[in-house]
């Protein structure tokens, strides 16, 4: 059970694919305006991701070394098309919204990386544990940005979430504050690289503080080092 | 008796960043004199308001990085990035306007690199530009001079614009129509009339250009090109940038001026209106953001003129002195790499 504990523990926090591996930057930086598109695209990635954690992780014994990477990529090819009709035909509104970025799914490093690196090594179950674990951090970091932005662009909160969940969801539009001009640069891609580097600061200033917090292990004295060989 | 021994040079200027930057600041009043004079109060309380916030961020954000508050903030930096700020901003801009902008300058762009002497690009423009295509409505109404208003803006009224006492029905009113408050600058004038097919001739009989470059802004500029010399002569800056960006500026809108008169502003207006001498002896010469040696600060200058006037004639904002000088801080390393100068008792061959 450590084992699933460390999955997760690595997806959310400490290898979040967003925060620390910066994979997928593209989709993370282009379509967070808004708390709705992350949070559609965030889904999106994540269904992917699991899929082809558990194909690849199936068909792992069958693929030979040399042409694993095409055999990968077409596996992930499928499952965004997949994805990409089933968005097309449930939620049109975000389906438009989403734009060049969903078929571009296919491109997110994330999804090859989580392949290579985990699926194609592990049995299928932790290979789904941990393209869920890391769609779940992909998704958060595009959630913070994408409510930050939205925040601070233009002063409301799941703006549009009707596109995703259906009509019911209109209720969902919080307005924080009424702004006469949009704070357009929070809205730009210049404020999605700024709202990056801020919240990677934040983690680290996170982590610092909980090392600090640590109760220091006391080290001990290095041993000397060896200079002649005894014989 | 013991000797104390050291190295050479034994002779030193004693020219500390407060003393430069403390001149600096001098030889902008006359240029922020005449602005004020030219465009309200408000010009005089955006940089109280900009100077303030910038002083209070950089003591927060010290305080946070655990340096020495008091030394750093009387080195005059901030002061001088939030009066370079403020004097670019529209004087009846509202407060929270430069309250962003200032933050923007100090915190992000100055501190986050490292303080003082880190920073890439140059801290007012960068936030100068921020707030442009942020809020390019605000940053675009500068307020008519008080020569050609029919109703110039007295304290209290310049004061009820920044602080948003006024109602936004009020304000608009005051901007619509030749007797309001704010209208564009010459340059975004004139980029106007020619994209509507007016040509310059046209566009200069408008009585907001009643002296050739746009009423005001001449002695605007007179008066910053005056402040310039005076830093020329203290040796606070050297000539290399400001002359360069004056030269090729003047360089390429002469020539686009003899190519086609009705199209393209005249290099006179060139130099004379918007940021452009403000631009060459404040903001460009900023030593941690320029390059550094003689031919670097040569080709650092020309470049900024050269894209001043690009964007100018082809680009979509009104002026182009943030973008230009942004683009060329971050060419400046690169020319540093490329000139170096040569070593003393090189041949120059080699």
């Amino acid at each position: 059970m450590s084992d699933f504990k460390e999955v997760a523990k690595q997806g959310l926090w400490k290898n979040n694919p967003g925060l620390v591996q910066l994979l997928g930057l593209c989709p993370l930086l282009a379509v967070t305006a808004t708390l709705t598109n992350a949070l559609g695209l965030g889904l999106a990635t994540m269904l992917v991701l699991i899929g082809s954690n558990i194909l690849v992780s199936l068909v792992r014994d069958f693929v030979p070394k040399e042409i694993r990477i095409p055999v990968f990529v077409m596996i992930i090819a499928a499952l965004v098309t997949t994805v990409q009709l089933l968005i097309n035909a449930y939620a049109y509104g975000l389906y438009l919204s989403l734009g060049i970025f969903l078929p571009l799914i296919v491109t997110n490093c994330v999804i090859i990386g989580r392949a290579e690196a985990y699926a194609s090594r592990n049995n299928v179950v932790k290979s789904a544990f941990d393209g869920l674990m890391m769609g779940l951090g992909f998704t958060l970091v595009l959630c913070v940005l994408g409510a930050s932005r939205e925040i601070l662009g233009q002063g409301t909160l799941f703006y549009g979430a009707d596109q995703l969940l259906g009509e019911w969801a209109k209720s969902l539009t919080i307005h924080i504050w009424q702004v006469d001009t949009s704070f357009l640069l929070a809205m730009l891609p210049p404020g999605a690289f700024i709202g990056m580097g801020l919240l990677i600061a934040l983690k680290n200033v996170i982590d610092q503080y909980i090392a600090n917090k640590q109760p220091k292990v006391a080290q001990e004295a290095p041993a000397r080092a060896r200079i002649t060989k005894v014989n | 008796m013991a000797f104390k021994l050291a190295s050479s040079p034994h002779l030193r200027v004693k020219l500390q960043t407060q003393t430069v930057m403390r001149r600096v600041i001098m030889c902008a009043v006359p240029g922020i004199a005449v602005q004020s004079y030219f465009f309200g109060f408000g010009v005089l309380v955006q940089i109280l308001l900009a100077v303030s916030v910038a002083l209070a961020a950089e003591a927060a954000v010290l305080a946070l990085r655990k340096r020495a508050v008091l030394p750093t903030i009387s080195d005059n930096s901030a002061v001088l990035t939030a009066i370079l700020l403020a004097v670019a901003i529209p004087p009846i801009a509202p407060w929270w306007l430069v309250v962003i902008g200032t933050l923007f300058a100090i915190v992000l762009v100055k501190q986050l690199y490292g303080g003082l002497g880190q920073n890439i690009f140059n801290p007012a423009m960068a936030a100068y530009v921020m707030l442009l295509i942020s809020f390019p409505v605000q940053m675009t109404s500068w307020s008519i001079p008080s020569v050609i208003a029919q109703n110039p803006m007295d304290l209290n009224l310049t004061l009820q614009a920044i602080f948003g006492s006024m109602s936004a029905e009020q304000l608009k009113q005051y901007k619509l129509g030749f007797d309001g408050i704010a209208m564009a600058t010459p340059l975004d004038t004139v980029k106007t009339d020619l994209a509507l097919g007016l040509t310059m001739t046209e566009s200069l009989a408008k009585p907001a250009f009643a002296d050739g470059f746009g009423v005001g802004w001449f002695w605007v500029n007179m008066a910053y090109l005056l402040g310039g010399l005076v830093m020329l002569k203290l040796k606070v800056i050297r000539w290399q940038i400001s002359a360069a960006i004056l030269g090729s500026l003047f360089i390429c809108s002469s020539f686009g001026y003899l190519l086609s008169p009705d199209t393209h502003v005249g290099p006179l207006m060139q130099l004379f209106s918007g940021a452009t001498m403000i631009g060459a002896f404040f903001i460009a010469t900023d030593p941690v953001t320029a390059a550094t040696s003689v031919r670097g600060r040569l080709i650092f200058g020309a470049l900024i003129g050269v894209l001043v006037y690009v964007i100018r004639t082809f680009g979509g904002y009104p002026d182009a002195f943030a973008f230009a000088v942004l683009l060329a801080n971050l060419c400046a390393p690169f020319i540093d790499y490329y000139v170096k100068p040569r070593t003393y008792g090189h041949r120059t061959g080699h």
